[in-house]
């Protein structure tokens, strides 16, 4: 039973997403974590500054369920299931992390630097998180899905429009990490 | 999400240094699970628990907004460590910052929702 407490490997996670796919699949749903962005940007009144969100809520309300199925989740995962949270990533990976300035690197969960409680409070930090979240938000919807949508859904159905979009996803995290990161930090 | 490290920021970086098989494994194995059902699902045409016949639909056809759209994303991705789901995974688990990267992901799809009438689609 030890296992569970420790980090689970790839070949567990895996099938587990491919199994909530199903799930959602045989629920008449389909499996994708970004259009509850939009869901929630209509509840908030969006609809009344952009056509784009006059759309009939109710009817993607299954959207938020599965949104809180992920936050209970990640609660009973980190505080029920675990012992520790430090990820191993790899040395190498760790050390150019160090070289940018990540201390926290293979200590912890998430980057201290960015994510811890002083970080909040430094302009660069905080403006990090923002546009990161910008990006990704305006990304998703530019492309119908993010990766559960395209990545996992998408492709498992062999659809083009997916692959093209991973290979967005593949472009912009790579120019990220190998340009900008250097940059940034 | 949780378990298998997938929202965490520094697996996120990882994978795109190309320094570790675990993140490629995990969307890898989903796929070809996803793949392996997904043929199965529609070549014994089964119905969902509710009894209706099950449609998995195509996406909609285009280059740009999938290519764009994808670019950007990605961009995000890296930066932030987390898409969508890892994003409500880490509320749960108790890191109150990244409200800061859903606060921008519903800013983001926002601006989105105004601007897309004059984008490449």
């Amino acid at each position: 039973m030890e296992f569970i407490f420790e980090p689970w490997p790839w070949y567990v996670a895996g099938p587990l997403i491919a199994l909530i796919m199903f799930l959602l699949i045989f629920l008449g749903k389909k499996f994708g974590m970004s259009s509850n962005l939009e869901t929630i940007c209509t509840l908030c009144g969006a609809g009344k500054k952009a056509d784009y969100f006059d759309i009939n809520w109710k009817k993607q309300r299954w959207n938020l369920v599965v949104l809180i199925g992920a936050v209970i989740g990640g609660f009973i995962g980190a505080h029920l299931l675990s012992n520790g949270n430090a990820v191993a990533i790899n040395p190498d990976t760790i050390s150019i992390l160090k070289d940018l300035g990540f201390q926290s690197a293979g200590e912890s969960y998430l980057p201290e630097e960015l994510f811890g409680l002083n970080a909040i409070t430094d302009i660069k930090s905080l403006s990090i998180l923002l546009i990161g979240g910008v990006l990704l938000g305006f990304g998703a919807r530019y492309a119908a899905g993010c990766t559960s949508g395209h990545a996992i859904s998408g492709l498992s159905n062999l659809q083009l429009p997916s692959l093209i979009a991973v290979i967005g996803f593949f472009i912009g995290g790579l120019f990220m990490v190998h340009v900008l990161f250097p940059l940034i930090f | 999400m949780y378990k298998s490290e997938a929202a965490s920021w520094f697996r996120i970086y990882e994978m795109f240094q190309f320094q570790s098989f675990h993140m490629y494994g995990i969307i890898g194995s989903a796929l070809i699970l996803g793949v392996i059902g997904v043929q199965l699902i529609k070549s014994n045409k089964l119905k969902s628990f509710f009894g209706e016949p099950i449609k998995i639909e195509p996406k909609e056809k285009g280059v740009w907004k999938y290519l764009n759209g994808g670019i950007v994303f990605g961009l995000g991705w890296a930066l932030a460590g987390a898409c969508p789901g890892p994003i409500y995974t880490l509320i749960g688990a108790g890191y109150v910052s990244i409200l800061v990267v859903l606060a921008g992901a519903l800013l983001g799809t926002f601006i989105y929702g105004l601007l897309q009438k004059k984008l490449p689609h």
